[in-house]
């Protein structure tokens, strides 16, 4: 998901290749070095380090030391790149950061060639016994400001597409499903898992080679699911005439049921379609894309245009428009509503099915909640857009998927679905009808 | 199969500090949707929000326990006002939406690596309650919540209840802080306040005609109903740590659940309902993967835990489709609003 | 029902009005002044009035077809609803503004035209919310019991007679749910009379309510006249406007047409012509009535 680190990991094989490194030694094995820069020199137990590029000590790095009980050192590397930290407790976990901003100029921390440990400024290393530990970061050349600020934008607008037209496959589901039936759907989250899953356990069973046939039938079952849902549950709730908070509530128990079922048969790990390995190839400058990339993008341009069509030509995808418009003079002018919301769901749920497999690829990798992870991202989509214009849903999705890819170049990536909530507020709050809703006439 | 093993630890469960945290969770709740009828989906960031805010009163600006208490409650406070103000005079599936995002936004900000040195990130906070504390972070040594503790060391009560001095300080502590606010919320919805916001519940501009401040009374009871759920918090805080992966959306659909269990319209209702539902969920779990083990069941221990959350949601499904007013909610008092 | 006989000849207040009458005449004693009042949807104009005063102690009704923008007027007026522009005042006092549970609290009370009965309270706590005198409503005070239980048996006592005037009183232990739609618009006037208003306001009292309960509704609301207060209501139903109406004010198209007493108004030809267009012969109350008003005095 993060492009910047793919890019920077793939040029830091090359510049780790080249032999550039810093190499942290345990303060042990050299002897503590009197004049190493040391913080805590009062408490017992050390963690320690040396940065080094090319065999040479870079001075100035500053270094972070944190761990629990709210212990945090900062300690800067002394002109032979050596640093100690004191630490209070053995037998515990530290979090060593290197501030990559306080390295030179284009120098990085890479990847150890040796270990395949994959490259990071921030790594875990644990206080044994012994109470001493020497933290090793590999650090390259040429890996932190060789992407242009414009390529880092481009590949982010491209990234930030990809995610929206994703979100879009998911989010024009939900708004159709809300504007016809009036349901707030969570469970949306499982139905967009559910094709992951689905395609994954076919993968296991026919093999990886038939991944489309996978795909296909993975489809076909979203098909099934959404049909059943609106068969067995939501049609005999319209019949019973529940309210709208039930609904919305029977939804969030039907989203644990099934969201802890899939946990139940696939378990708490992350697990892996084929292919999501796929390498990169170069367009232009340093932007890259997958090829899973590209064909994830075209197949939900394929998917959303087809979907508009039969939204705006068919008789069927008229009538979806004409009771998400007006329920009662729908149903009072002939339109069979029943049957008509039947078939929104079954396409909410391919729809949703399908952006679930893309998500797979996308995110990396399949998990039990991974639609969860996205849920309150297609509501805000879906409420940004207009709640129950699948229109504004799919502008919604894309304006939210691009900010929340871009927004990474400004605020930590930890942090980047903060911003789109905060949207998602905001738009309530503002403009509850969205972009693109009408305001309703009071009175 | 150690069938008394199980009952024994289930039984535990019911004078479980969690049990009374989710307790006062659920009672703020009721107030919420029960009563005022606002949709809350964001508990889970009052909860937070006590714990952190106890936890950080302690660590980071060095007060002593009983004042950092209040440093949880008080944010919880400013989170209601700040939600609040601009979003109750949305609609009630909007609000909705708004709260979930907001502890959303809550959760993710006590986990971004960004606050590392006062929230602790993804390791979330210890050592604040007086023992444990870290050399470098001497949380307050003789001021503790655990230092503050009257009873004697040693072992007291029966089993399944034969705990420590410090379980049973916890026990008292949560007990009180949980029949009084039983108590307070018993007096406030018996009361002409209570009678105007079941009347907004009802219809909000019905009771704006009669000359009520609608807003001034919902913001009140998304206050109250805010203290209480950060009270659950800080409860939870004075019994173990604090992380950030507790407070997850599952939280407040596990509230909701035992809410609507014991009825969302009554005072006892959540009380009885949490301790329902947190023992069912500790015997399930126990249950579950010891018949698995012992052969019985199909599965691995571990597929064996998680059915009872499969079940949770299909209880949460059945409850609200067939009995919404709860197991002691009165059939005409049904709380949903069409 | 023992008034009755008094009921179906009511006494009309006459002489409202200063000067000649014409849409936005002035009252000698207006309650309600509006003036520039409009209010926008989009590119609809929904209500446009110029001015229109409301005469006190007395019972007007606002009549329109449908669309006119009656029930857009009462949001209006009522706080409900903020128009576009234009400034309105009650008692002289502007309402611009000013929100709808503070117009409230001034005297100035509303019903709707789909009933707001609390539908899960009891009857009696319906009524006991119209008070406005209840300290106990304050969230601290609420906590003690001793502040408020002695001024809650009292608003009792005084709901218990309106509910008893209102021939609700045995039901006042059920949950408003389980009251029929004429029960319910009768609670609801009742639990306007408890906030003790100067000028009541009644969106289509008459609309869904059994014929058997139409007379006595009527006759509440010229007992409102009776005890001092101000009524305006909204109403189709000619026959019942021309029975209890003092003034009478037109709206068509969000304007106010005409005004005048009920019978001068119902031959005035731009009235005939906003509700029936080409069919000017038809008397007006056939066309809208809904009810057959009697001729004379029926037991219930």
């Amino acid at each position: 998901m993060n492009l910047t680190a793919t890019t920077r990991r793939a040029m830091g094989r090359l510049s780790a290749a080249v032999g550039a490194f810093v190499l942290a030694f345990g303060v042990l094995a050299l002897g503590a070095p009197a004049h190493a820069d040391v913080v805590n020199p009062e408490l017992p137990y050390k963690v320690s380090g040396n940065v080094q590029n090319e065999g040479i000590g870079v001075n100035g790095v500053l270094v972070t030391v944190t761990g629990g009980g709210g212990f945090s050192a900062e300690v800067s590397s002394d002109a032979e790149g050596k640093w100690t930290v004191g630490v209070p407790e053995r037998n515990a976990d530290y979090t060593v950061t290197v501030d990559e901003s306080t390295l030179p100029d284009g120098i990085a921390v890479v990847d150890n060639p040796e270990t395949e440990f994959v490259e990071s400024n921030v790594q875990t290393v644990t206080v044994g016994p012994g109470g001493r530990v020497a933290m090793n970061f590999f650090i390259g050349q040429g890996e932190r400001n060789t992407v242009s600020m414009v390529d880092q934008i481009v590949q982010r607008l491209i990234s930030g597409l990809n995610f929206g037209l994703m979100l879009a496959l998911a989010s024009v589901g939900l708004s159709l499903i809300y504007g016809t039936t009036g349901i707030s759907n969570f469970a949306h989250a499982e139905m967009v898992t559910f094709g992951a899953v689905v395609t994954f356990g076919l993968v296991g069973i026919l093999g990886d080679s038939a991944l489309p046939l996978a795909i296909v039938l993975a489809i076909v079952l979203s098909a099934g699911l959404g049909w059943g849902l609106d068969a067995g549950l939501w049609k005999p709730l319209r019949k019973r005439n529940t309210g709208l908070v039930q609904l919305m509530i029977v939804s969030i128990g039907l989203s644990l049921a099934i969201r802890y079922m899939y946990q139940f048969f696939i378990g708490g790990g992350t697990e892996q379609l084929p292919g999501s390995d796929a390498p990169q190839i170069a367009l232009f400058g340093s932007v890259k894309l997958s090829v899973v990339d590209m064909v994830s993008m075209g197949l939900s341009i394929l998917l959303i245009i087809i979907f508009g069509w039969w939204l705006t030509y068919t008789k069927i995808g008229k009538a979806t428009r004409a009771i998400s418009d007006n329920p009662s003079l729908a149903a009072a002018s002939g339109i069979d509503v029943d049957g008509v919301v039947r078939v929104v769901w079954v396409i909410g749920s391919v729809l949703a099915g399908f952006s679930g497999i893309l998500w797979a690829y996308f995110r990396p990798g399949i998990r039990w909640d991974m639609g969860g992870q996205i849920l309150l991202l297609i509501f805000a989509a879906t409420t940004l857009g207009g709640l129950g214009t699948a229109y504004g849903a799919l502008i919604g999705s894309i304006i939210v998927g691009i900010l929340v890819e871009a927004s990474s170049l400004i605020i930590p990536s930890d942090l980047k679905y903060v911003g789109a909530l905060v949207i998602l507020i905001g738009i309530l709050l503002f403009r509850p009808q969205g972009i693109f809703g009408r305001k309703e006439r009071v009175g | 199969m150690d069938f008394l093993g199980i009952l024994s630890s289930t039984a535990s469960f019911i004078l479980d500090p969690t049990t009374m945290a989710y307790a006062l969770a659920g009672l703020g709740l009721a107030i919420h949707f029960g009563f005022a009828g606002l949709l809350n989906m964001g508990m889970a960031g009052f909860m937070a929000l006590g714990a952190y805010g106890y936890a950080i009163g302690i660590l980071t600006f060095g007060l002593p326990w009983y004042l950092a208490a209040f440093v949880g409650i008080g944010a919880s406070i400013v989170f209601a006002l700040i939600l609040g103000i601009p979003t109750l005079r949305l609609r009630g599936d909007y609000l909705a939406i708004v709260t979930i995002a907001a502890a959303e936004i809550i959760r993710l900000l006590l986990l971004t690596a960004v606050f590392t040195d006062v929230t602790g990130s993804a390791d979330g906070l210890t050592g604040f309650n007086g023992t444990g504390g870290t050399v470098t972070n001497p949380t307050p040594g003789a001021g503790g919540f655990n230092d503050a503790n009257p009873i004697p060391s040693g072992e007291y009560g029966f089993e399944p209840f034969l705990d420590n001095e410090r379980t049973w300080f916890i026990r008292i502590v949560g007990m009180l802080i949980l029949v009084g606010a039983t108590f307070a919320v018993w007096r406030l919805v018996n009361s002409p306040w209570g009678r105007v916001i079941k009347g907004i519940r009802e219809d909000e501009d019905a009771v704006r005609s009669l000359g009520k401040n609608v807003f001034a009374y919902k913001m009140q009871a998304l206050v109250i109903g805010g203290v209480l759920g950060s009270l659950g918090g800080l409860l939870l805080a004075l019994s173990t740590n604090v992380n950030s992966s507790v407070y997850v959306t599952s939280l407040t659909f596990f509230i909701w659940t035992a809410l609507l269990l014991g009825g969302a319209a009554t005072v006892f209702g959540p009380l009885v309902g949490s301790v329902i539902f947190w023992t069912l969920q500790a015997f399930l779990g126990l249950v579950f993967p010891a018949l698995a083990k012992a052969g019985l069941l199909p599965f691995s221990g571990i597929q064996a835990a998680q059915i009872r959350f499969i079940i949770v949601g299909v209880i949460l499904v059945l409850l609200v489709i067939f009995r919404p007013q709860g197991i002691f909610g009165n059939k005409k008092e049904l709380t949903f609003v069409k | 029902m023992s008034s009755s006989s008094q009921s179906s000849t009511p006494i009309k207040s006459t002489g409202l009005h200063v000067g000649e009458i014409k849409p936005g005449v002035a009252k000698k004693d207006p309650i309600l002044v509006a003036d520039g009042v409009r209010r926008q949807f989009g590119g609809l104009v929904a209500v446009d009035v110029a001015h229109v005063e409301i005469p006190r102690n007395a019972i007007t009704a606002l009549i329109g077809p449908n669309g006119a923008g009656k029930t857009t007027f009462f949001n209006l007026l009522t706080g409900f609803d903020t128009p576009n522009e234009g400034k309105w005042s009650f008692n002289g006092k502007s309402l611009a503004g000013v929100s709808a549970f503070k117009v409230a609290r001034m005297g100035l009370i509303r019903t709707f035209q789909l009933t707001k009965a609390l539908a899960l309270l009891t009857v009696m706590d319906n009524m006991k919310l119209g008070s406005t005198e209840q300290p106990g409503e304050k969230l601290g005070a609420s906590l003690f019991p001793f502040i408020w239980k002695k001024k809650d048996e009292e608003i009792e006592t005084q709901a218990i007679e309106i509910l008893t005037r209102f021939k609700l009183d045995t039901k006042k232990d059920d949950f408003a749910a389980s009251l029929s739609g004429g029960q319910r618009k009768l609670l609801e006037m009742a639990r306007a009379l408890m906030t003790k208003p100067e000028l009541v306001m009644l969106d289509e009292p008459m609309a869904g309510v059994n014929p058997a309960l139409t007379e006595s509704l009527l006759e509440h609301i010229l007992n409102l006249k009776k005890e001092g207060m101000t009524v305006l209501f909204v109403e189709h139903d000619m026959h019942m406007v021309r029975h209890i109406a003092d003034w009478v004010i037109v709206m068509a198209e969000g304007r106010v047409v005409a005004e005048g007493a009920p019978d001068e108004v119902m031959k005035n030809p731009a009235v005939i012509d906003a509700y029936l267009g080409s069919h000017q012969d038809t008397d007006l109350g056939t066309v809208t009535g809904r009810i057959t008003l009697p001729k004379k005095g029926k037991d219930s």
